[in-house]
This record gives structure tokens, C-alpha cells and sequence, in this order.
């Protein structure tokens, strides 16, 4: 693929590096020299094969070895990396777990990956205010352990959530299954510490519920890694659920099954989880893990409610009552939490079983309001036939967030473009939907041609500010998450008729 | 979205002419709804530039609701009460309490509450208002219109620019089109009453808040030494944590306010109609990390969201108080004062880090370099 770096700069851009650029050979002997003197000879890593494993994140078909590797131990050691690499005109990619599935720490050829992973330490937890501080390296799944003998958990649940790093969740702004009813990454974070690409620490937020000024909390969640490398997190603790059980629910047409996600929440119930899969998902899940699943239906819904026994067992008959009416085939209640797991134990592994049944798989992560997801599979299912690969569909259905899962075999020549140009199709009926193109994996390098069909000029001109605004030099994470013009030229889809469109009597500039 | 009628392509074309003359002229452009929170802020005073103003009630209407996809998309004029009708007729509501605050035109905004960023009682439990924010249109410096967000839950690409206009007060340019996230109205709802000093409610919210309780907000008032505490949520949970509360040895003298009676005390407060608020004492909003014990300032409290904001009607001098608020790791903000708009007066907002400060500026330089919207409300400077 092309790199995000315009051989035309357009006014108001940013000049990003090139991804696949090497350092120059003159500079890279000063420069790896000056990096060394900032860090302890343990915390730096140079050598061709220990630099390999840093070549790719959690989208493995983009690989760059970067120039160096550090793993800093403390905050002063990543404000001296930092300097020096401003100082140097060197691009730093900031790393956690590498999970990220959208190439967001890919690194660049020559620049630094700046890794996180040392940071990993919970650093207080206050179970009466209900707030952990913890080091950005801290597995996310580790901040709620930590805090269950509290009767307290850390909402947001990525699926991930045992690998993945707070501070790579605070860069996606990651969700979960439970965002519907707990939210995202940005409403269970009260406070990022970081530092800019200058070495300057800066505190976004605070561990009050709010702060004076702009809301640059809400900006760093989610940039990417663009704006400020994490070093601490403050993040919210809600009291556990006493009780969770989960409806598993069979229907005979996919749009029915739509419809009756609607009518829940028309009803006025929030579940604490709602998602839907399509009849080949669930048929690959139930061959590999046994979950139970009705593989006649042509979809299923997983609705779950959670809170103390009585809320529960009214929640669970009033979404029995909904369901039963939107035309449901069948209903199972799990009836105790090794029957709840084993429900939800279909749709967690729904990626691995996937993966046994075709050599590779893609997978998308568009999302559309809620009313068009039957209509949606329909248009997959005409892309099926589009393109002759096999699409199995998985939902977080209550917030309209799809993943499919496009097999292909990436050893036939060509299959893998082929599954690119799918997905991208897949993503333009989002944004034509009314939705977007990435709703919690991010953009990184993966969807950036996408952004041009989601993004007028000006409002991706308005990114390049805020971007400047933080990092004036675009060194930090350079090349991710916004295109240039030139590069949506390139895609030649420069969809202006969008912002006509949204304002037909204002003629365009 | 559908197409605005000619009234209101009218307004996006005078918007937009404005916008450029503001920019050719050097004046600045100061964007007015209901008027109901003209006193919060800075006074767009001392700036020696010509101002324009520019009323957004021309632009108004719900321009689409779908009750099932929780997502309401509302234009910037229109009145918080008329949105909040729409909802209720589905059983929904604005889960941040946004104040309705008494104004010369009208009750606010929605462009205001956006742009002010203001939540009520609700916001301990629910979230605040830049929580409820999934997308806007912008009219930008050179007058162009852009989309942030959207109307999905979920929604990664890009900045979060939608979140940053919120509580810019308007800094960044004019907010047109707003799209909301709105919740279901609970089933039920009770208010229970315990007399506590300021010490024990503190203490005891946030012991509360973390427990599986339904709660959704909680006040203690200086002037009566109650808590009160609102429950809401599914008929079984709300009736046995009521109980609880009844029977919970600790607790004396335990009243119970029903849904009418309680939501009439959660709404004065919400809307500021109650007794604190009418004193003509200078108001600050104090935000500190919840657990904060009692803060050493003279003056009336009432203490909301478990101890993360507190009103404090006072004369106490202003540098005093953002001290003492900052050394309890929050901030202070003088809300309310009724000073002359030439009177002079500390800053509304307490001052950031010169780091924050600079980027901040800078972020104001690059998205309306001629400082042409609400100048200097946020900051004098900004």
C-alpha cells in the first residue's frame, strides 16, 4: 500500500514521514547514539532480529522493522526519548500490547517504537471514590481483577481485554460488548497524564468529574497515539452487577431479529449486552466450542441483563415478553453463570472459530444505526456474491456495530485485495447509512483511504489543525488516522457532494 | 439530515456572512440563544473590537428522532424544554439534566447547553452532557460547515472534535446541528431524606455509590444538613433499596419523597430555582474528586453528584478559594456574580497550566485564527 506522506503538501497539512523510509545512513549512527545516552543499555533495543517482533501490531499484513525499540522504565526516560527524536526529526510510534487491529503502532522504517510495557504497575486503588491510577502498560483486564475483592470492575471490555493495555485502549478510545449500557473508553477515563512530542508533561483531566477549559481529555482518548504518549491513567470503577443472565434467542430471518433489537430498546430496556450473529457464524462456533446454538436459526441474539436478583429477574421477563412478540423462534434463559459463560463462550470465540475454518479472515468494524442492520446483511450478502468470498457476520447489535468477517486464503494471489476492496465497500454503505467506517478498532493505516469518503476537505483540514495544535512537527504516530488530500485524490473518491448535500444552500468555497 | 427550510438556509447564509465579515473586519462575533446563561463566562467585555451578534433561534427544530435508536438530532436553537417534550412523549429523556435556567428569550438552548457543557443532578450517575454528545455540524472561521460524530453509539474516526465544542462556550466556532444520545425515562423513582453532617454525607455517598444501588444523584444542603438521595430505575430495585435505607440502623429520621415531590426538589436544584441559589452572594462551582472531605470555606454549601461538585455561595476572595479547590485536586469556577458587566471581576474559569494554556491557544489560533467567536469567554485571552 502507498504511504500516508503527500508528494504535494496541501495548504494547512502536515508533512507526515513515510512509513517504509529507512533513516538516512548518515543520521543513523549519531542519531541511535544519542538515543542510547537517554536510556539505561537494558532499555534500548537496536539489533536486527530483537527488532522483529515490533515489525507489526494486531494488523499483520502491513510489517516495518523499525530503527530502534525502547522500553523506557520511567517518565523522565520517555520525556528523554521524546526530545531527542524532536531533536532528531525522528518519528516515535507509541506501543502497548500490540493488539491493536488497525495498524496503529505500526512503526515506521525509521523511526522508534516507544514501548510502553515496563509501565505496568496499578498505582493506587481508592474503592470508596471508585477510581484505579495505573501505568498505561497495565493489561485491562488486570485493573478489574484488581479491583474485585472491592465489588468494583473497569466497564469498558475490548475482546482483547487480556492482552490489550489501558494505554492502547485510551489511544482507540476501546469499547466492548457492554458499551451500550457502561459506555466507551471516553466515558470511563477521568484522567490521562502525557507527554507531548516535545517531552512537555501535561495533565488532561483530573480525578474531579470535570476541568476548566477545552476538553482535551476527550481529544487524546482516541487520537491514536497522535497527540500525546499516555504515561498514567485514572480510570472510573462501577460496583460489579450482582447477577447477569443471558437470553439466547432464535430467529428464522435476519431482519426480524433487527427488528427485534429495536423494539427492546424501544421499550425502554438498556441490556448490559446485545449481540447478534448471522446462521454461518454461528454455525462455525458451534463446531468449535459447543455452545449450544441453534443452528437452524438464521440469526441469534445474546441479550443480557445485569444488576441486583430482583432487577434482573424483572429485566429478563420483560425482554422475554419483547422478544416472544418481535417473532422470536425460540428463547433459552441461562439459568446459572456456567450456563451464562457458555452462552457468551460462542460469541468470544467467534474470531478463533473463524480461523479454523478458512485459512485468514478479515475483519471490518463499521457501524450503522440499529434500523438498517437487516438491510445491511442483505447488501454483505450481494457482496458475497460480488467478490466470491465468504462473509460471517457478528454484531454488537445494540450499539450497530458490525464485524464481519471476510474469508479469504492470502496465499492465492490477489484473494487479499480482493478482501480489501470488500471491506472498503462494506465501510462506504456504512457512511452512506449514516454511520462510520471504524466504531472502536480506529483508523490507523488500515482505514485511512476510508476516511477521504467519510471526511470532507475541511474537516479532515480541521484534524491537521488540532494535530498541529499538540505536535507541530508531526512526529508523533505521523502517517495514521488522517489522510492528505493527496492521498484521497489518489483514492480518487474526493466526496464533496456530502457537505452540498448536508447544506444545499450554501454554495461551497 | 434533512434539508433545512429557507428560513433557516437564511440564517446558515447570514451566519456565514457574518463569519466573513468578522474576519475582514477584525470584530468579533458573539452568538446568542435564550440568553439564559449570559452572566457565566467571561464578559465578552474590554476586547476595544466591534461586535457582532448573532442569534441562533432562527435555526431550530428536531430534525430527526428515532426513539429506538436512542439518537435525537436536534438544530442549536431550538429550546432545551421543546426537545425535552419530544422525548418525553417516547419515554425518553436527557439522562445529564442539562439547567433551564431563566433567560430573557426563553429557558436555553441546545446550542447553549452544548456549548456551556453544563450537567445536573444526574451526572454522577449518568454522565455529562459532553457524555451525551455523538456528533455536530460546525460552521467554521471561513464560514464552511463540517460534521464531527455522528448519530452511532460507536464511533472512532477522527479527533473527537464533536467533544471539544463541547463547553467551549462557542470558542470554536458556530454549533448548528447537534446529535444527542437520549435515554429511557426509569420506571420508578423514589427520593429518601437523612439528616447527616457534611463530614458523614460525603462519606456515605460515595460508600453508596459503591454498591449496586440504584442511585442517579445525590445533594446535601449547609442549610438543612440533609442528604437526599434520588433512586431511580426498575420497580424491584428502586422499592428495595428503600427499604434498605428504612431499615438501615444507622440512618434516623429517614423520610420518603415521592416521584412528584422528588422530582419537584431534583428540578429546582437542576434549574437553580431553589432557595441557595437566590442569594446575591457571589456563586462558585467548586469540582473536586469526590471524596473531599468538607473544604474549608465560609459561606452556604450544597454539595452534589457524592461530593465531586459543590456550590458555595460566599465573599470569600477568589484567589482563596481556587486554593483551596486546587489543592484538593480540583478547580473553581465563579458561576454567578452580580457585578456590572465593567465591574471588574477574577476569571470566570481557574486558571490551567501553562502547558495545557499553550495548547489550548493554540488550538483556539488554528480553527478561528481571527478570534472571531465568543472571544475571551472561555479565557480573556482566548
Amino acid at each position: 500500500m502507498g504511504m500516508n506522506a503527500p508528494r504535494e503538501l496541501g495548504l494547512g497539512e502536515l508533512r507526515f514521514a513515510d512509513l517504509t523510509e529507512p533513516l538516512a545512513s548518515d543520521k543513523r549512527e549519531p542519531f541511535l547514539e544519542a538515543l542510547a545516552a537517554c536510556l539505561p543499555w537494558d532499555c534500548l533495543v537496536t539489533r536486527a532480529e530483537a527488532l522483529k517482533p515490533y515489525e507489526c501490531d494486531g494488523l499483520t499484513g502491513y510489517r516495518h522493522v523499525p530503527a530502534a525499540v525502547a522500553l523506557p522504565r520511567t517518565e523522565e526516560q520517555v520525556a528523554a526519548v521524546l526530545r531527542c527524536c524532536s531533536q532528531w526529526s525522528v518519528p516515535v510510534v507509541a506501543r502497548g500490547a500490540g493488539t491493536g487491529l488497525s495498524g496503529g503502532a505500526t512503526p515506521h522504517r525509521g523511526g522508534v517504537v516507544l514501548s510502553l510495557a515496563r509501565f505496568k504497575q496499578i498505582l493506587s486503588i481508592d474503592p470508596v471514590a471508585r477510581l484505579a491510577r495505573v501505568q498505561p502498560g497495565v493489561r485491562n483486564l488486570a485493573i478489574s481483577e484488581a479491583a474485585a475483592p472491592y465489588g468494583l470492575y473497569y466497564a469498558p471490555d475490548p475482546s482483547s481485554q487480556i492482552a490489550c493495555t489501558i494505554g492502547g485502549n485510551v489511544a482507540e478510545n476501546s469499547g466492548g460488548v457492554h458499551c451500550l449500557k457502561y459506555g466507551l473508553t471516553v466515558h470511563n477515563v477521568l484522567r490521562v497524564r502525557g507527554l507531548t512530542m516535545d517531552g512537555e508533561v501535561l495533565e488532561f483531566g483530573s480525578e474531579a468529574l470535570d476541568s476548566p477549559g477545552l476538553d482535551l481529555l476527550a481529544v487524546v482518548i482516541g487520537s491514536e497515539g497522535m497527540l500525546a504518549v499516555t504515561t498514567e491513567v485514572t480510570v472510573k470503577l462501577i460496583p460489579k452487577p450482582q447477577v447477569a443472565r443471558v437470553i439466547m434467542a432464535s430467529f428464522g430471518d435476519v431482519e426480524r431479529a433487527g427488528q427485534a433489537v429495536a423494539d427492546l430498546i424501544g421499550a425502554g430496556i438498556i441490556p448490559a449486552g446485545l449481540e447478534m450473529m448471522d446462521k454461518g457464524m454461528t454455525e462455525a462456533v458451534e463446531e468449535f466450542v459447543h455452545a449450544g446454538y441453534d443452528t437452524e436459526a438464521q440469526a441469534i441474539l445474546l441479550c443480557e441483563s445485569d444488576g441486583t436478583p430482583e432487577e434482573v429477574d424483572e429485566e429478563i421477563g420483560r425482554m422475554k415478553q419483547v422478544l416472544s412478540g418481535s417473532g422470536a423462534t425460540d428463547l433459552k434463559v441461562s439459568q446459572s453463570e456456567a450456563e451464562r459463560l457458555r452462552f457468551w463462550s460462542g460469541r468470544k470465540n467467534a474470531f478463533p472459530a473463524s480461523g479454523r475454518i478458512s485459512p485468514d479472515y478479515y475483519c471490518i468494524d463499521g457501524t450503522i444505526p440499529r434500523r438498517r442492520l437487516g438491510e445491511m446483511l442483505r447488501r454483505i450478502s450481494q457482496l458475497e456474491e460480488k467478490y466470491g468470498l465468504r462473509c460471517l457476520n457478528v454484531f454488537h447489535a445494540g450499539d450497530g456495530n458490525l464485524h464481519p468477517l471476510i474469508l479469504f486464503d492470502a496465499s492465492v494471489p490477489g484473494e487479499f485485495e480482493t478482501t480489501e476492496k470488500f471491506g472498503a465497500e462494506i465501510l462506504e454503505i456504512c457512511v452512506d447509512f449514516g454511520g462510520t467506517i471504524t466504531g472502536e478498532h480506529g483508523v490507523g493505516i488500515e482505514k485511512i483511504n476510508s476516511m477521504c469518503v467519510q471526511f470532507s476537505p475541511q474537516e479532515r483540514l480541521t484534524f491537521f489543525a488540532i494535530k498541529r495544535a499538540f505536535d507541530p512537527k508531526g512526529l508523533l504516530n505521523p502517517g495514521k488516522a488522517i489522510p492528505t488530500l493527496s492521498r484521497c485524490a489518489e483514492y480518487g473518491r474526493l466526496h464533496v457532494h456530502q457537505g452540498a448535500l448536508r447544506f444545499p444552500a450554501i454554495p461551497r468555497l | 439530515m434533512t434539508t433545512p427550510s429557507s428560513d433557516q438556509q437564511d440564517f446558515l447564509l447570514r451566519a456565514r456572512e457574518l463569519t466573513h465579515r468578522a474576519n475582514s473586519l477584525g470584530s468579533a462575533l458573539v452568538i446568542e440563544g435564550h440568553g439564559s446563561k449570559d452572566f457565566y463566562g467571561n464578559h465578552p467585555d474590554s476586547l476595544n473590537r466591534p461586535v457582532d451578534r448573532l442569534s441562533t433561534l432562527a435555526y431550530s427544530g428536531v430534525v430527526s428522532y428515532d426513539p429506538t435508536e436512542l439518537v435525537a438530532v436536534v438544530r442549536a436553537g431550538t429550546p432545551i424544554e421543546t426537545l425535552e417534550e419530544t422525548l418525553a412523549q417516547e419515554g425518553q429523556m436527557l439522562a445529564f439534566d442539562p439547567p433551564r435556567l431563566k433567560g430573557l428569550g426563553g429557558r436555553g438552548t441546545v446550542g447553549g447547553m452544548v456549548a456551556s457543557g453544563l450537567s445536573g443532578p444526574r451526572r454522577i450517575s449518568a454522565g455529562a452532557c459532553r457524555d451525551f454528545v455523538l456528533g455536530l455540524t460546525v460552521m467554521g472561521s471561513d464560514g464552511e460547515c463540517m460534521r464531527f460524530g455522528g448519530t452511532v453509539m460507536k464511533n472512532v474516526a477522527g479527533y473527537d472534535v464533536s467533544r471539544l465544542h463541547v463547553g467551549a462556550m462557542g470558542s470554536l466556532g458556530l454549533i448548528l446541528d447537534v446529535s444527542l444520545k437520549v435515554l429511557p425515562r426509569p420506571a420508578a423513582q423514589v427520593t429518601v431524606s437523612v439528616p447527616l453532617d457534611a463530614q458523614q454525607a460525603i462519606e456515605r455517598a460515595n460508600e453508596w455509590m459503591a454498591q449496586p444501588l440504584p442511585i442517579v444523584a445525590t445533594s446535601w444542603e449547609s442549610g438543612d444538613g440533609r442528604i437526599r438521595i434520588w433512586f431511580a430505575g426498575a420497580r424491584a430495585a428502586v422499592d428495595s433499596a428503600l427499604s434498605r435505607f428504612q431499615k438501615d440502623p444507622e440512618l434516623t429520621q429517614v423520610q420518603s419523597l415521592d416521584s412528584a415531590a422528588g422530582e419537584s426538589y431534583w428540578n429546582a436544584l437542576r434549574d437553580q430555582t431553589h432557595a441557595f441559589f437566590q442569594s446575591a452572594k457571589p456563586l462558585w462551582r467548586i469540582s473536586v474528586p469526590t471524596r473531599t472531605p468538607p473544604l474549608p470555606l465560609q459561606g452556604d454549601t450544597v454539595v452534589e453528584w457524592a461530593g465531586g461538585q459543590r456550590w458555595l455561595r460566599s465573599d470569600e476572595p477568589a484567589e482563596h478559594i481556587r486554593s483551596v479547590a486546587q489543592r484538593a485536586g480540583g478547580h473553581a469556577t465563579l458561576y454567578r456574580c452580580r457585578t456590572q458587566p465593567h465591574e471588574p471581576r477574577a476569571e470566570a474559569f481557574s486558571e490551567l497550566s501553562s502547558g495545557l494554556m499553550a495548547v489550548q491557544r493554540r488550538i483556539k489560533n488554528e480553527l478561528d485564527p481571527g478570534a472571531v467567536f465568543n472571544p475571551g469567554r472561555l479565557y480573556r485571552d482566548l
